[in-house]
């Protein structure tokens, strides 16, 4: 799922300094699952904003609503349904809801009230780690399920580095080498032959460096 | 100006029996200030921020919440849970430049006990020195 994490209190607060009509608008989803834009979190930036207004002696009214998902046109045109009733939304999805209202609300003025930070699991109750970068050409069957282009704090593909110490990432003790985890796991699940190829050096238009990527799929095009 | 605070109590079942076991004329010889309104429920575990939130937004000067001994709760976490929860409110009033003073959580054992009015004393002297949340445009 994509985690993210709510903005400074302030810094939105900054955002509709302006506004008389404020949407809170959450999304169900993602963030939902990583407690930063669903529901719970909807009211709880929907209060803060008010107690903000009201200790700067401003008036302000703000609503609250929340979308099965913002990424989908369809569930984006309910916005409707709020018509009238804010001048300005404050989005607590990730930033691709926030594009998806801007993209296809001609009007509507949109701000983010989170930072989105990765792609990622829970590792325990309320600890969420990286996962994947969505490098667009995945190399994990040769690396035994392990992202090294995330996971690896240079991204190598033939790793570890020299800065590998007792299965640690010289970028912090805490942080694991993935590439010791690769090598481990390559030899638990029988393929530790597989350390011996030579990864070619890595193409990286698939990744971001590209400019922005669309998928098309002409199957499912209408 | 003198200033009387509005301070809005959450305890736990358990650590408000005091209260329930005594009149609110007998609370108040014991010394609890009458400016402090107690609301129950069943386990601050299951208090969630917004609640504490609305109570500021209400125009309370101050929040107080009281439950279990950590070590101890009566649903094993319940305090603790609260706690954490408290620590975030605090850290958005700060935020917010209202002051993480203005909320806290007290622990204390369950049943009868005088720490339970101790720590309304506690939050209401606090919170007169500190004057209202919202100054002016309250
Ligand atoms: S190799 Fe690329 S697609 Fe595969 S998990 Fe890593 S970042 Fe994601
Ligand atoms: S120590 Fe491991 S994880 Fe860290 S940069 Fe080197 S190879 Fe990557």
């Amino acid at each position: 799922m994509i985690v993210a994490k709510r903005k400074p209190v302030n810094e939105i607060l900054e955002m509709v300094k302006d506004a008389k009509k404020v949407l809170v608008l959450g999304c169900r989803s993602c963030v939902s699952v990583c407690s930063a834009g669903g529901e719970r979190e909807v009211e709880i930036l929907a209060s803060l904003i008010r107690i903000g207004m009201k200790k700067a002696g401003k008036k302000i009214k703000v609503i609250e609503g929340s979308l099965v998902r913002q990424c989908d046109k369809e569930f984006i045109a309910s916005i409707d349904d709020w018509k009238g009733k804010y001048d300005a939304i404050v989005s607590t999805a990730c930033g691709v809801g926030v594009n998806f209202i801007a993209n296809l609300r001609e009007k509507d003025v949109v701000y983010p009230a989170l930072n989105t930070t990765f792609m990622g699991g829970s590792e325990e109750q309320g600890i969420w780690a990286e996962q994947c970068a969505g490098c667009g050409d995945c190399v994990l069957h040769l690396t035994g399920g392990l992202c090294p282009v995330v996971r690896c704090a240079k991204s190598l593909m033939n790793g570890p580095c020299g800065g590998s110490v007792g299965g640690h990432c010289e970028i912090h003790s805490s942080v694991d080498c993935v590439w010791q985890n690769i090598h481990d796991r390559m030899d638990a699940i029988g393929q530790s032959a597989g350390m011996d190829r030579i990864a070619p050096i890595r193409d990286w238009s698939t990744s971001t460096h590209g400019g922005p990527r669309t998928e098309v799929r002409d199957d499912l095009t209408v | 100006m003198s200033f009387t605070p509005d301070i809005q109590a959450f305890c736990c079942h358990y650590t408000s029996q005091q209260a329930i076991a005594e009149a609110a004329e007998q609370l108040k010889a014991d010394g609890m200030p009458e400016n402090v309104t107690l609301n129950r429920v069943v386990c601050t575990g299951k208090l969630q921020e917004v609640t504490i939130l609305k109570a500021f937004e209400n125009g309370a000067d101050g929040v107080f919440v009281v439950g279990c001994p950590e070590e101890t709760c009566h649903n094993r976490k319940g305090s603790a849970r609260a706690a954490k929860r408290v620590i975030a409110i605090k850290n958005s009033l700060e935020e917010l430049g209202l002051g993480s003073d203005r909320a806290e959580m007290f622990h204390t054992e369950r049943g009868f006990h005088p720490e339970f009015v101790t720590a309304a004393q506690t939050m209401n002297d606090r919170i007169t020195a500190m004057g209202p949340a919202f100054g002016d445009s309250k």
